[in-house]
């Protein structure tokens, strides 16, 4: 008896442990091909979480705003927990998870996500959420992001949602099965070099009701109690991105909450010559997201901003944040020029996730 | 909640860990709680229907048990005072209140399932037939069709008869019968199971029997590798081929009729595996409703190895007794007289057999294409018997009764030939699937399937390696299967094997399970039925 209940104990490790490695494999690395998925996870790599700023929201934020400017011009330590197409429930529990491990002086949410009533692909549901530690705010913001087709079991175990990759599957995927996955971001931010200025911009529809849904307003509302119960300031921005549109009506609605609630909103967009973008130099996709260039421009306005107004203080003097960020700005740096090289030899991104815009 | 659901999995896991952690005397409970709970997933109000069947089967064969009793005191107190003819005129007058009963609840039960699946064919009909008339047509019903209300009235159905029959004891206690009726792994696809059989296992107290549990969760791997790995990857190619007649004629019929022959297969017998598994997991024994059909050498081979249950149901309740009526005896005597040769003996039977087969279509499906389908089958039936004589003189003539070669175009022609009657399951169009049958002759260019065309069906290579692969493993399963259980024969392998059969189905299944986003969650074919 005592045989059999061995063998089947074995028999039952090794095949966890085969389901554990074919897991491992198996998920996308995000690293090549979609960096955009690295970036949730990238945050938990950090050394210590000591962040004045953090930013939350979509590609606006992670795009369009450089924490190595921040520190370089204001010593302000700043971190961006940003994803692809966030949705606002995802955000809300972005913050709630990120309280948990800091408290920041102030937390920026870019407001595009409002239009999105409900959840809208389960592909962006991936970038945002895999990358997540487990926690509580993980499991309700799966609960509340998933599509009809979804199932919970397929976020505990990814192995049943990405098993089909196995013809897929790259170099790379064997390269960090067991190995740490390389830093891709900058604090959160995705650098692009390349350019490519605004040619036209897409005519903004007009829509049949401009109102936020209530379910977007709940959230925004758990937002503003939550980062009071915290003592955070909260501060609502829209990123300078010149579409998908930013209609008057929503600018107006998010005006009119801002006040009643005693909070910043800032648009950017009526900003942007005082910014000093050059849409014909500080987009790499024709408007939709800065580049490089561009980032550091709204980052250096806004970095004003929030040391006007907030009195963030300057750590530039601290030694150990200073020695941490020095590494933060080499790699920047060193990846910066990369980018630079490459786009000399070819004339236009390879790497960097450019081939996939 | 399908089987191949993480709810089914979740729910499997929970109520067998239950299962042999309360008290023996209280597992059936638990079956039966456990039965309700997975058929109030497919919708609290379909219970309603469920609860129906059971009351008014418990009732009926409470009160032709009763009949029964009477009749037996009777005679006994009045053994010696009864003339063997009032003995005789006795029981044919007990006989006839019990065929009343009975006739309530086939009446009662046949009908509900008759409103609820075939009002609106019904409607469809005699709309058709007052538009010839330019008459205003009806609306139709809608009525939602319960999960699994064709095997389960048939289950409960069976029982009453055999209850009639005296061939099966009555059960007394109402939830013991409402489990039979609703015990959840064959709820919704069969096999249909007989009282006397299921019964046994059924109520029993059960051990944890590791043998009997590990034999099980085998089976049922082997059901999901058919279902996810086979039946729901080659579906895509299927439902191209089907959805788009126009453009897939002539040779893509064929290959159209072939597929679905895999994808039938591996679908209903998968789910046959994964129910018999199941049950098996909780010491129940249910009847094998598959003998490997694809082996058969001709249609009524096919159809005594190919859904079982649902052929001896026919033949049980509805063949038999038609044959022995006393109005079809009455013609068989006339078809005798009339027809002297052998042909006269064999009409009856032919008869019989279209009212099976007709029955058989409709109990498929409230359409034409499954009628014509079931009539079909009778026809080809009843030409193979006709033409035994032929065969037989073909087989001596040319000496190739029992030679390979000729098996293997036996069982070439039944497979095709069955597979040809399913064109009508198809396309579920009575004259498309005619036009498309004739297609395969008037259109038929071998070339066209070369030019690339099957890789855009919506499979890759890939899916065609990973289902060439399966279909080889599941015939050389089923090749080994002639020589008993491979199951027994695994178990008495070293433990190193029995693991490594477990670990390659699992991470088949896993690996190659066409499941989760991307592919559409498929229910088993039958489960419609």
């Amino acid at each position: 008896m005592k045989k059999k209940i061995s063998i089947m104990i074995i028999s039952i490790c090794l095949i966890v442990s085969t389901f554990f490695l074919l897991q491992n494999l198996l998920t996308p690395k995000y690293i090549s091909e979609v960096p955009e998925g690295s970036l949730i996870g990238e945050y938990y790599k950090e050394e210590k979480y000591d962040h004045n700023v953090v930013f939350i929201g979509d590609c606006e934020v992670y795009e369009n705003f450089s924490p190595i400017t921040l520190w370089q011009n204001y010593g302000i330590k700043s971190y961006i927990r940003g994803s692809a197409q966030q949705l606002i429930w995802q955000s809300y529990y972005l913050m709630e998870e990120t309280l948990q491990y800091e408290k920041p002086d102030v937390i920026v949410f870019n407001v595009l996500s409002l239009k999105y009533d409900e959840p809208q692909n389960e592909a962006y549901n991936r970038l945002n959420l895999d990358g997540m530690k487990w926690s509580k705010s993980k499991w309700n913001s799966i609960q509340a992001s998933m599509m009809e087709e979804e199932s919970v079991i397929d976020y505990i175990f990814p192995l049943l949602r990405y098993h089909q990759r196995w013809s897929e599957l790259t170099s790379e995927d064997f390269e960090y099965l067991f190995k740490e996955k390389p830093q891709l971001s900058h604090n959160g931010f995705l650098m692009r070099v390349d350019e490519l200025g605004v040619d036209t911009i897409p005519e903004a529809q007009p829509l049949a009701d401009y109102q936020f849904s209530d379910n977007c307003y709940k959230y925004l509302d758990k937002m503003v109690e939550l980062c009071q119960d915290n003592g955070v300031q909260l501060v609502l921005i829209k990123a300078p991105s010149l579409y998908p549109a930013w209609y008057d009506q929503w600018d107006q609605q998010m005006q009119d909450y801002a006040k009643k609630n005693h909070i910043d909103y800032i648009n950017f967009l009526d900003d942007i010559e005082k910014i000093g973008l050059d849409f014909q130099h500080d987009t790499y996709d024709a408007g939709l997201h800065l580049n490089l260039s561009g980032a550091e421009k709204l980052s250096n306005y806004f970095g004003q901003y929030l040391q006007d107004k907030y009195h963030i203080k300057d750590s530039r003097q601290d030694k150990e944040a200073s020695v941490r960020w020095n590494k933060k700005v080499k790699f920047y740096n060193d990846m910066k020029e990369d980018q630079y090289q490459e786009l000399k030899k070819y004339g236009y991104l390879k790497s960097y996730g450019a081939t996939e815009k | 909640m399908y089987f191949t659901s993480y709810q089914f999995i979740l729910f499997l896991l929970i109520l067998f860990i239950a299962y042999y952690l309360v008290k023996k005397k209280y597992q059936w409970i638990l079956l039966l709680i456990g039965s309700y709970i997975f058929y109030a997933f497919a919708g609290i109000e379909y219970l309603f229907y469920f609860a129906t069947t059971t009351i008014s089967t418990y009732l009926i064969s409470q009160r032709i048990k009763k009949v029964k009793i009477k009749q037996k005191e009777y005679l006994k107190i009045n053994k010696a005072d009864l003339s063997r003819q009032e003995k005789k005129e006795y029981k044919k007058v007990m006989k006839a209140k019990q065929w009343h009963y009975l006739l309530i609840c086939l009446l009662f039960n046949f009908g509900v399932l008759g409103i609820v699946k075939y009002t609106d064919f019904m409607i469809g009909n005699i709309n058709g037939i007052l538009s010839l008339f330019h008459g205003e047509p009806l609306s139709f019903m809608n009525f939602a069709l319960p999960m699994g209300i064709s095997f389960y009235t048939f289950q409960s159905m069976g029982y009453i008869i055999d209850v009639y029959r005296g061939t099966c004891e009555v059960e007394d206690n109402i939830f013991k019968l409402s489990l039979f009726i609703s015990f959840f792994p064959q709820v919704i696809q069969g096999p249909i199971s007989r009282f006397k059989d299921l019964s046994q296992t059924l109520y029993q107290e059960h051990d944890f029997d590791l043998k009997a549990i590990s034999f099980g969760l085998q089976r049922v791997l082997w059901g999901f590798f058919k279902k996810l790995v086979i039946a729901d990857r080659i579906l895509v190619a299927v439902n191209t081929l089907i959805g788009d007649p126009a453009t897939y004629d002539g040779i893509f019929v064929l290959v159209g009729m072939i597929y679905y022959a895999i994808e039938l297969y591996a679908d209903f017998t998968g789910g046959i595996d994964i129910t018999i598994g199941v049950a098996q997991m909780f010491g129940v024994h249910l009847t094998e409703n598959f003998e490997r059909p694809y082996f058969s050498k001709n249609i009524a081979e096919y159809w005594r190895r190919w859904h079982i249950t649902m052929g001896t149901w026919f033949k049980d309740y509805i063949f038999y007794p038609l044959s022995v009526n006393p109005r079809m005896l009455k013609f068989s005597n006339w078809s005798r007289r009339t027809f002297p040769s052998g042909i006269g003996k064999r009409i009856p039977v032919y008869v019989s057999s279209f009212i099976v087969w007709f029955a058989t279509g409709i109990w498929h499906g409230a359409s034409w294409n499954f009628i014509v389908w079931g009539l079909l089958n009778a026809v080809v039936i009843c030409l193979s018997e006709e033409m035994k004589p032929f065969y037989e003189w073909f087989h001596q003539h040319f000496h190739v009764d029992g030679k390979t070669s000729y098996k293997i175009f036996q069982i070439a022609r039944t497979f095709l030939l069955m597979s040809s009657l399913r064109i009508l399951d198809c396309y579920r169009d009575v004259p498309l699937s005619f036009a498309m049958f004739g297609s395969m002759f008037t259109k038929f260019n071998f070339s066209e399937i070369f030019n690339g065309a099957l890789m855009n069906l919506g499979l890759s290579m890939i899916d065609y390696i990973i289902i060439i692969i399966g279909v080889f493993v599941m015939f050389m399963v089923s090749f080994m299967q002639r020589k008993g259980s491979i199951r027994e024969r695994i178990d008495k392998k070293p433990v190193i094997v029995k693991f490594f059969v477990y670990y390659v189905l699992i991470f088949a299944i896993v690996l190659f399970g066409a499941y989760s986003i991307g592919y559409d969650a498929s229910q088993f074919i039958y489960n419609q039925f």
